[in-house]
Parts: structure tokens; sequence; C-alpha cells
């Protein structure tokens, strides 16, 4: 039983557990944690941003600091912790076994991300997520920076652990009556996401221990002063990092998949087309990771082949957006507030996956790379995409985990001012990066264009922070004080459309 | 699955690729031409280090911070750095394009307009990242 809040049991109960449940729980309350945490450094960010000059923060280093642990918090302790989750949550359940395959090995993999997220916000390192040579081996300051990778491969031990969990929960356990093919696409997404997980993360643990042995001088990998070569962890960076965006966004991809034809009251549309596209990405998303680089003076022929192998991850995304809405179509669509974060999602992952063709366009990149235009089409990804599927599958999830209902209309409330502050800042950031603002940058010349257009983006900052704060509250009050959940079908949709409830694992 | 046609899946998912297709090879065909270097372009020598820009002329003038070019004429940068990676952009005539210590990035312009344009520095290189500017005068001659 999972209902934590109206059958109170004492924390460490919970905390000491393997039930895969209760290290969901763990998971969920860790990741939305970290969640608000890094969104509150982003509004640091724009007010310091809203005009030139010193507004708040009171030098540049500081402001570096808290945009690398903006990035890093969001991506590492909030989206990755997110999507296991619920993956700890569903994914026995959708191959009905009891638990996970190896449930200490996911309770450790869980107990490794607080003391990660402790090294990353202690330390406050100032080189940015990605951490390039030779800025971060000669010139970073320490302890920070070293915290900072120590940080970051305990999160990648973490995170290998958990891929290894799906794939073997999957693979190894699932019931022999339950054939792959008929398996829930949300299962897929974590069979998919495990495996680019175990492909892609090591390259990057091995960078990361390089990285550190050049900043303590015992080798020169990445220092050309020692004969090593700083685009050379560029490659090895990205060729982890590009197929991580797919392990990010591919949970995304499956919550919207388990809401849209519940909220649609109607099946999906292509169960097929949704594993192909999920196994397309999969592969493909390992041949683009070098359109990050066009501007390290790549050759024409590394340019090429690096565009033709990101258009090529295109057509999987758009038949995923087309698989959404050929399920809504002729659907008896209930707008609770899951779906609309989830149609919401659709419409900014669509915008996104535009702005990313112009980026892989080889000429148009050496207008938007490193501009604030990266920012915004970044964004529209992990935040107008990832963090909508996420925060929809939280409403959706909440009645089950709660036990309550949360209240619809805030919920509601907050899905439009997000909706409206995420077009208002990340299309703006577009479009100031055609202007040509760099990002990463503390203070900017009084250029009357940016301004402008940094103003409307603090604005839209505002408004989305004013949703996530109605959210926290809803998450609070409504755990505590709201109203019960009718348990076999708390949104209203007839009945046999809550999967999560239907079928549940004793504890142990 | 429940015997509905797909046929419209498949005219959406060729049509992406067909538009997909276009943007490769209008892409790589562009990227071709503005690659090709004019014979007598001017050298320009371009060192980045925290946090400002050198230049250095092909008859040894050197200026820093500030880069006097002829409108009309074609120059091409040769990019390094000092110390940390920085990215040498003239946003104004598309002219990007990283300073990494240890290479020689090469990339060509040919300024149409003159007036004075912006060079910035944009990849993150510290604690003056964001002032690490310069500027780009570019004079008409009359040539």
């Amino acid at each position: 039983m999972v209902l934590e809040l109206q059958k109170p049991r004492p924390i460490w109960q919970i905390m000491f557990s393997t039930h895969h449940t209760d290290v969901g729980l763990l998971y969920l309350i860790t990741s939305l944690a970290f969640m608000f945490m890094g969104g509150a450094l982003a509004l640091l960010l724009r007010v310091e941003l809203f005009s030139p000059g010193v507004q708040l923060i009171a030098d540049s280093m500081t402001y570096n600091r808290i945009f690398t642990v903006h990035g890093t918090t969001l991506i590492f302790l909030f989206i990755l912790p997110s999507a296991s989750a619920f993956g700890n949550y569903l994914v026995p359940i959708m191959v009905r076994f009891k638990d996970m395959a190896y449930p200490k090995l996911n309770a450790v993999a869980f107990w490794m991300i607080p003391p990660a997220g402790a090294l990353i916000w202690l330390g406050f390192a100032d080189f940015t997520w990605y951490a390039y040579p030779t800025y971060s081996v000669v010139s970073a300051p320490g302890p920070a920076a070293d915290m900072w990778i120590f940080g970051l491969k305990i999160l990648g031990v973490s995170s290998i652990l958990g891929s290894i969990n799906f794939v073997v929960t999957i693979m190894k356990c699932k019931h022999p009556d339950l054939p792959l093919s008929k398996m829930p696409l949300l299962a897929w997404a974590y069979l998919t996401s495990s495996l680019i997980t175990l492909v892609a993360v090591p390259t990057f643990a091995a960078a990361l221990l390089m990285l550190l042995t050049d900043r303590l001088g015992a080798s020169g990998f990445f220092n050309p002063a020692m004969g090593g070569d700083p685009i050379a962890y560029q490659h090895l960076f990205w060729f982890t990092f590009h197929p991580e965006v797919y392990i990010l966004v591919i949970p995304a991809i499956g919550f919207m998949y388990e809401i849209f034809p519940r909220f649609s009251r109607k099946p999906i549309f292509s169960h097929g087309s949704g594993v192909a596209a999920f196994t397309l990405l999969t592969i493909v998303g390992f041949a683009s990771w070098a359109h990050h680089m066009y501007a390290t003076g790549m050759s024409f022929t590394e340019k090429t082949v690096f565009m033709v192998g990101t258009l090529a991850a295109v057509p999987a995304s758009a038949m995923h957006t087309f698989n959404f809405l050929a399920t809504m179509w002729g659907g008896r669509i209930k707008f609770a507030t899951p779906i609309m974060w989830a149609v919401g999602g659709i419409a900014l992952f669509f915008s996104a996956g535009a702005g990313g063709v112009v980026n892989s366009a080889m000429p148009l990149d050496f207008i938007t790379h490193d501009s604030y235009w990266v920012v915004g089409h970044f964004h529209l990804f992990v935040m107008g995409t990832i963090l909508f599927g996420t925060v929809g599958f939280v409403y959706y999830f909440f009645p089950y985990v709660t036990g309550r209902m949360y209240s619809e209309v805030l919920g509601k409330v907050h899905f439009i001012l997000s909706f409206v502050g995420t077009v208002l800042v990340f299309f703006t950031q577009h479009i100031l990066g055609l202007f040509g603002m760099p990002r990463r940058i503390y203070d900017y010349p009084a250029i009357p264009e940016w301004v402008q257009m940094n103003i409307i983006i603090s604005i839209g900052a505002f408004i989305i922070g004013i949703g996530m704060a109605i959210f926290l509250w809803n998450l609070i009050w409504s755990s505590a004080k709201g109203k019960p959940a009718d348990m076999d079908d708390p949104f209203g949709l007839g009945g046999k459309y809550y999967f999560p409830y239907q079928a549940k694992n004793p504890s142990h | 699955m429940s015997g509905h046609s797909t046929w419209p899946e498949w005219v959406y998912v060729g049509v992406v690729i067909a538009l997909l297709c276009y943007v490769g090879a209008e892409a790589w065909n562009i990227e071709r031409i503005v690659e090709h270097v004019p014979e007598d372009a001017e050298i320009i020598k371009v060192t980045g280090q925290q946090w400002l820009w050198t230049f250095e002329h092909e008859d040894g003038t050197k200026e820093i911070g500030e880069l006097h070019v002829e409108k009309g004429k074609a120059y091409k940068f040769e990019i390094t750095s000092k110390d940390v990676i920085h990215s040498f952009n003239i946003h104004d005539y598309v002219v990007l394009l990283d300073a990494v210590p240890g290479k020689i990035n090469t990339v060509w312009f040919s300024p149409t307009e003159a007036g004075e344009f912006d060079i910035q520095c944009r990849e993150y290189c510290g604690l003056i990242h964001y002032n690490m500017r310069g500027t780009l005068i570019v004079e008409d001659n009359g040539a």
C-alpha cells in the first residue's frame, strides 16, 4: 500500500525501505525539492538580467556559480530522479513483477543522490554545467570545481545502477504472458532510456576522471600546455550528453503516452509506431553528438555527417507528436489538469524540434551557437516538454500517492501561468539570440533591443515563478487537507481508466 | 491495432522526411559556398586571452580590443587562444569560431558596410566573460 499520508508511517520506515513504491516516493520528493531549488536560482538570474548594470548579484563569479548550479540541479537532480521516481512506481506493476529486480541496489541508487546534491550545492562551482577544459582545468576555482566533479561522478554511478535495474526488471522479470510488443509504452520508454544510459554515461564518467587528474596536474589529457587536446573532452562530453537529451525526454514522452489515451478515453493510435519511434531515437541519438561543436573548427565533412545524423532523429520525434494528436482525434477528451500539461507539452515539443532543425543546419548554427537562441531552444525541451510532461504526470499521480485530490482550479491556474510564462521566456530568448546576445553573461551593454527583450523574459520568468509557488502550495495543502479521492476513478473518467491503482504490490 | 488505417502517419512522416532532406541539402550547399575563402584574403591573426582580444595584421601592426579593416576587402581570421577556450564573434557579419589554445581555426569575412560593430566572446571563459568585448571598425577608403 502506498497511501503514505492517509496511513502515516514513521519516516524511517520509508527511508530504509527497499520496496519499489517507497523508493519511488523518495525519488519523487527529492526531485521535486530540487526542482523548486533550481527554479529559484533561475529567478535570481532573471532579476539580475532584468536590465543592464548590477541589480541583485554583486559580482560576476556569483552569477556564474548560480547558473552552473541551476543547470546541474535541474538536469541531474530534478529530471533524472523524477523519471526514476515514476519508473520505480510503475515499471514493476507494468511488467507484473513484485518489485524491481534488485530492490537493495535500487535503494542504493537513490541514496547516492542526496550526497551528490550536497556536494554540488555546497561547492557551488562556476564552470557551467558542461565544465569545458581548458577553463575547468587551469582556471576554475577549487574546491568547488572538484566537488562538482565528485558529485557528478556519484550521480553517474547512480543512474547506471538505476538503469541496470530497469533493464533487468523489464527483460528478465516480465511476466511470461506479457510479450514485449504488448508492454505499455511507458515501460518501453524506461527500457530504451535505460539502454541509452548504459551506453552513453560511462564515457562521461571516464572524462570526469580525466578532468580530475588534469586538475590535479597529474595528467594533461585536455591541457594543451601538456600536449593534450581540449576538444577531446567536448567529444567525450557530448557523446554522453547528446544521448542524454533522449534519456531525459523519452520518459516524459512515455508519461504523455499514459495521459493521452486515458483522458481521451480512447486507445493509443498506434502502439507499434510509439515503440518504433523510441527504438529509432535510441539508435539515432548516438549519431549526432558533435552538432554541439560546429564552432570548434570542425571540417566541412565532419559537420555534414553530424548534421545528417541530427536530422535523422527528427522523424522519430515527429512520429510521437502524430501519435498523440491522432490519439486525441475523435476522443471524448476530459480536459483535467494532467492532459492540459501534456497538450501544452506537445505544442512546445514541436516548437523546440522546429528550432532544433535550424540549429543543426550548418550555416544557421553559426548565427545561433552559444547565443540566447540555444538557451531558449533547449529550455523548450527541458522545460516545455520534459517538465510539462513530468508535472502533468505528478498531477495524474497525486491521488495514487496521497489518496487525496489536488485542487483542480489551482492546477489549471498553474498550467496557464506556466504555459504563458514559458512562451514569453523561451520564444523571446530565441529572438534575443538572433540579435546576438551571448549566453552565460552577467551583464550586457544597453542595446535597446536586448534591454526590451530581457525585460520581457524576466517578466515571463516571474510569471512561471508565481505558477510554481501555486504548485508548491497545491502539493503541500492538498496532500494534507485535500478532499479524499475516489481511488478507482479519481478523475471521473468512467471507471476503468485510472491505471496505477488497479494493480499494486504488497509491501515487504 | 484497432484496425484503423495508418496511411495518414506514413504521409506525415514522408512530408517531414522530405522537408528535412531539403533543409539538409540546402544547408550543405550554402555551407560549401561560404566556406570557400577568396584567394586575395588578407590574414589577421586573432588571439583571445582572459579577457581581451588582440589582433595582428599581415603588415605586423597589432591592435588590442579594436580591429580596423577596410570596406570591400576580404579578410581571413586565424584564431587561437593563449589560455582557455573563447569564441570569437562578430554577430553582424556572422563570424563565429572558437579560439582554442594549441589550435588555429580559420574563418573569413568581407565587410560590406562602413561603421562600428561589436566583437564579443561567446564561449564561457570565466570572471569577465560578460565583458570580453571589442569593436570592429570598418573604414570606407573609397575603394
